[in-house]
Parts: C-alpha cells; sequence; structure tokens
C-alpha cells in the first residue's frame, strides 16, 4: 500500500468513529484551528485561490524530492478540509501525488465540499496541488 | 395595508417541496432571495401545457396552436395586471431580470447613449444590474456613475440629485436590495429624474414577490422581474417598459416572431411586444407563471406583504440576540431579508452548519461585491423569508445559528 492510499485508509478508520454530523465537524473545526498557517509572507493574491464562498492560500516547496504544502483558508470549516487534503498529499514524490488515487474525501461523507457549487476554493485547490506536483516533477 | 393572517399550513401544502426532508430534518427554507419554491398549481399548469395543450404560439391555425396562444397572451394579461401596465403590448417576456436590464442595456444604449454620456446606478446593485450598463458604456464611451449609501444601507438622496446631470441618459436602480433588504424610494427617485427628462428603469426582482408593482403609479420607464423568485418556473422573467421608448429602440435579438417581413435587402420588424421576442418562447414558462400570479392574487400581495413584515421583526429580535451577530442592512424601510455576520465566524461556516441542520440560508457575497467592500467583510449569511415561511422556521433558523455559533467559537 503506498503511504497516501495509508494515510486515506486511517482517515476513513477515523472518521467511522464519528456516529453523527456534529462530530464529524467539530472535528474538522478543530483540525482547521490547528492547522499549521501558511507564512504570511506568502499571502498574497500570487497563492490565493478564489472562491465565492471562502477562500484558500497554497503554498508548495519541494524538499528532499519531495512537495511540501502549507495552506489557510479564511472560512475554518474550508480550513478543516484544507488539513486533511495537505495531510494526505503533502510530503510525497511529485509522481505519487499525481498518479495516486484520492477517494478518501468521498469515503468520509465530505464529497459535497468538493462539489463546483460549493465554490470554496478546495476544487481549484486540488487542481491548484496537482499542477504543483507537475512543475516540480 | 389589509393585515389578515394568511392560512400558513393551508398554504403550505401547496408546496410539495416544503414537505421534505434535508441532512435527515425537516427542511427550513430560507433562500427565497436566491428562488422561491413553486406551489403544485404552478407544476401541473406547466405538466399540463407538456401533455395536452404542447404547440407553437403566434402561428398555425391548428387546434393546439390557438389554445398554446390563448393561454400565452392570458398570462401575458395576468403580468400586465400584475403590474398595473397600461398597455398589453408593453409586457415582454425575457428569461428572466438579468435578461430584461441586458435588453435595456443594449437597446437603449444602442438609441440614446452616446460619447460623453453617463448611465447612473446604485452602489447597491445586483451584478446583474451594474455589468450591463458596463458593457454598454464601454461600448459607447459613456461613463456609469454610482449613486451611494448609508451605513444603514438607504441611498443618499442628496447625492443622487447631484449626480442627475444633463449628461445621464437613463438611471437603473433596484427595488428592493437582494442582499440588504433595502426597499428604495423609487416613486421619488423617478419623479425627481423625470423633473429632468431622464427615464429610469428599476430591477424589481426582488420586490416583486412582496409588494404592489403599479408601474403607473412609479410612473416608471422600465420595470423587470423574474418568474423563479414569485413562485413561477425558472428561466422566465418580464420586462415591462413604456411604449414609447420601446417603439424608439431597436430589437435586442433577430430570428423569428419578430420580424413582420424579411428579404435580404431589408427586413421590417414586428410590431411590441413581438419585436423583442425572438425565437420560440419558453411558452410552458410563461404560462407557469401566469398560475403564478394567480396563486398570489389568490391570497393578496397586501397580505403577503403583512405577514412577511411580521416574519422580519419576528427574526430580527430573535437573531439579535445571539452574541456577536450584527445585522447588515438597518434601512427603515425594509422587506424580509436578513443578512448578518457573527463576529470572527466566516459565513460560509455558518451556512454550512445549519444546512446540517436543514436550514438552507445563503451565504457569500450574493452577487453584490460592492456591497461586501464597502462593508469590509467577505460576505453575509442571508435568511429571506417567503410568506410560506412561519415563526417556527425563524425560531429553526435562530437554534441552528446559535449551534453553529457555539461549535465554531
Amino acid at each position: 500500500m503506498s503511504t497516501i492510499a495509508k494515510k486515506q485508509a486511517e482517515l476513513v478508520e477515523e472518521f467511522s468513529m464519528f456516529s453523527d454530523w456534529t462530530e464529524k465537524y467539530e472535528y474538522l473545526i478543530d483540525l482547521g484551528k490547528d492547522l499549521p498557517v501558511i507564512d504570511p509572507q506568502y499571502k498574497t493574491e500570487e497563492y490565493l485561490i478564489k472562491g465565492c464562498q471562502s477562500q484558500v492560500w497554497l503554498r508548495a516547496d519541494k524538499v528532499d524530492g519531495k512537495v511540501v504544502f502549507t495552506a489557510d483558508s479564511d472560512a475554518i470549516i474550508t480550513r478543516g478540509i484544507v488539513a486533511l487534503l495537505i495531510n494526505v498529499l503533502s510530503n510525497e514524490t511529485p509522481q505519487t501525488i499525481i498518479n495516486d488515487p484520492l477517494a478518501f474525501v468521498d469515503q468520509i461523507g465530505l464529497k459535497e465540499h468538493l462539489s463546483p457549487t460549493r465554490s470554496n476554493g478546495l476544487v481549484s485547490m486540488m487542481k491548484q496541488m496537482k499542477l504543483y506536483a507537475l512543475a516540480y516533477q | 395595508m389589509t393585515s389578515t393572517k394568511p392560512d400558513i399550513e393551508q398554504i403550505r401544502k401547496d408546496f410539495p417541496l416544503l414537505s421534505r426532508e434535508v441532512n435527515g430534518k425537516p427542511l427550513v427554507y430560507l433562500d427565497n432571495g436566491a428562488t422561491a419554491q413553486k406551489p403544485k398549481q404552478v407544476i401541473d399548469a406547466i405538466s399540463g401545457y407538456y401533455e395536452l395543450e404542447n404547440a407553437n404560439v403566434h402561428r398555425g391555425v391548428h387546434f393546439l396552436s390557438q389554445l398554446a396562444t390563448d393561454k400565452f397572451e392570458a398570462a401575458r394579461e395576468l403580468v400586465r395586471g400584475f403590474m398595473n401596465a397600461p398597455h398589453l403590448h408593453e409586457v415582454i417576456f425575457t428569461r428572466g431580470t438579468t435578461e430584461a436590464i441586458n435588453l435595456v442595456a443594449y437597446s437603449f444604449c444602442k438609441a440614446f447613449l452616446k460619447p460623453g454620456d453617463e448611465i447612473l446606478i446604485s452602489a447597491m446593485e445586483h451584478h446583474s444590474n451594474i455589468v450591463p450598463w458596463q458593457l454598454a458604456c464601454e461600448d459607447r464611451g459613456a461613463t456609469l456613475k454610482v449613486i451611494p449609501y448609508n451605513e444603514k444601507g438607504e441611498l443618499i438622496q442628496s447625492e443622487y440629485e447631484k449626480l442627475l446631470t444633463d449628461k445621464v441618459k437613463l438611471v437603473s436602480v433596484v427595488h428592493i436590495s437582494n442582499a440588504l433588504g433595502t426597499i428604495n424610494p423609487v416613486k421619488e427617485m423617478i419623479r425627481k429624474a423625470h423633473e429632468k427628462n431622464i427615464p429610469v428603469m428599476v430591477d424589481g426582482a426582488q420586490a416583486a414577490p412582496h409588494l404592489r408593482i403599479d408601474v403607473q403609479d412609479l410612473d416608471a420607464d422600465f420595470y423587470c422581474f423574474s418568474g423563479h423568485k414569485v413562485f413561477g418556473p425558472t428561466g422566465i422573467g418580464v420586462l415591462y417598459g413604456k411604449e414609447k421608448w420601446l417603439n424608439a429602440m431597436p430589437p435586442y435579438h433577430g430570428g423569428g416572431e419578430m420580424i413582420k417581413t424579411v428579404s435580404f435587402e431589408k427586413t421590417t420588424y414586428n410590431e411590441l411586444p413581438h419585436k423583442f421576442e425572438a425565437g420560440t418562447p419558453d411558452i410552458a414558462g410563461v404560462i407557469g407563471l401566469g398560475e403564478a400570479i394567480k396563486y398570489i392574487n389568490s391570497i393578496g400581495i397586501e397580505t403577503i406583504g403583512a405577514w412577511e413584515h411580521e416574519l422580519l421583526e419576528y427574526a430580527t429580535e430573535k437573531l439579535l440576540a445571539i452574541p456577536g451577530l450584527k445585522i447588515i442592512g438597518t434601512a427603515e424601510n425594509k422587506a424580509s431579508v436578513i443578512s448578518f455576520i457573527v463576529e470572527g465566524i466566516h459565513p460560509y461556516d455558518i451556512g454550512v452548519l445549519v444546512d446540517k441542520m436543514g436550514v438552507a440560508i445563503r451565504t457569500g457575497h450574493h452577487c453584490a461585491q460592492p456591497i461586501m467592500d464597502q462593508f469590509c467583510i467577505p460576505g453575509t449569511a442571508r435568511a429571506s423569508f417567503a410568506f410560506y415561511n412561519t415563526k417556527d422556521d425563524v425560531d429553526r433558523l435562530v437554534s441552528s445559528v446559535t449551534k453553529a455559533v457555539t461549535m465554531l467559537s
């Protein structure tokens, strides 16, 4: 099992323990509060992914052959989901990020947040993460 | 104003969607500003048309074509009555408010807007009443001017008067702001513009479901609204225009229906209203809209307005009791729209959590980004009420927002 698959399986396992939506969202909110905030100097137009509802800032660096993502959002639930995506995709090789399937969002019942109609910046963020990986290949 | 309370319980039975569940909870639908739900009568009229009456209008001598045309034109008469337009041919069907504004921005400006001229709008317009004018001004070398509003969300009338110069060729202003709920004094604003012979267009998208529209009393030159916000179908809307302007304006779209004669050398255009209705219209949409207007008439728009006002006052008081909650848009004269923010909390987070509790509200900039910029906020959460909403709905909203705020704090 690849590390991305392993990390996703762990998340699915973790989320399966929540008995209702309240617990799930409280967890997301906590994750959002804990997300290491992007260095303020990068919270600029250049790193901004504009959503109609909420916004996301995303930056990627290449460290020892792996892509390291840092990000932030102005909405806390979006930030919680950003934290999940970073947890899964950060510190992986560009090849893995490009090729490995990302199925956990659906499996933990957060698919609605990645719908284009939400316009919260997350769909564009995922695209952007893959683009960074392509650039760092 | 009559204030007989409508029989809400009975009314709600007419709206099939209102009895559904969302996220395992009975739905509380408070996004009427975005679109309103449809009564069974409207749904039946649309499916009935397709089941038994479908034919193209204004052509063909066969029975069904005649029937469809009669129903189509009967709906136009219902719309005429709804707005108290003087003439039937001044009522033009469009795809919605947006298309109605685009039509006027294109055709009026093509005829009357010259380099150096100005179009005047307000700072609380929906993007639909900003961008078409920007396009027209860009095309004609004209300038777009903007009437400012105060911290309550009321247009500053003294500034408006100053902006009404000889350069202004048209004023286009919203009747009720979708983001702030402000009811603008359009009658008085039209009077002031007319003193200088400047015509006025009114965006009535948010007003038509809530208050009596009387284009003659307002003396509006153009007035438009959308079918889907008055409990009718999506994709259909109305433009009222004074005959003298509509006749002086070139067509917006070319095609069938809008022509009298066509040759490769010269085409002559049809009479009003067909001149502005190119192509096969949304016949089912028009019939559905007619049915929606009948439905509103059966309750009475004054009764609707009075009940919504009661809901507005009740919800305002209850929401303001939530610590840190601030209402954006506190005009003296306000419709049943409450935009709010909670200190330190992003409106999107509130929207996501109350949705989990079965409450549908809108969050974001409400297609009115300049308003959000003026208040220096990323957006608001907005509850907008219709006559089928109840005080229980308000209570569910308040308890859901309270819970969301607790979770997010």
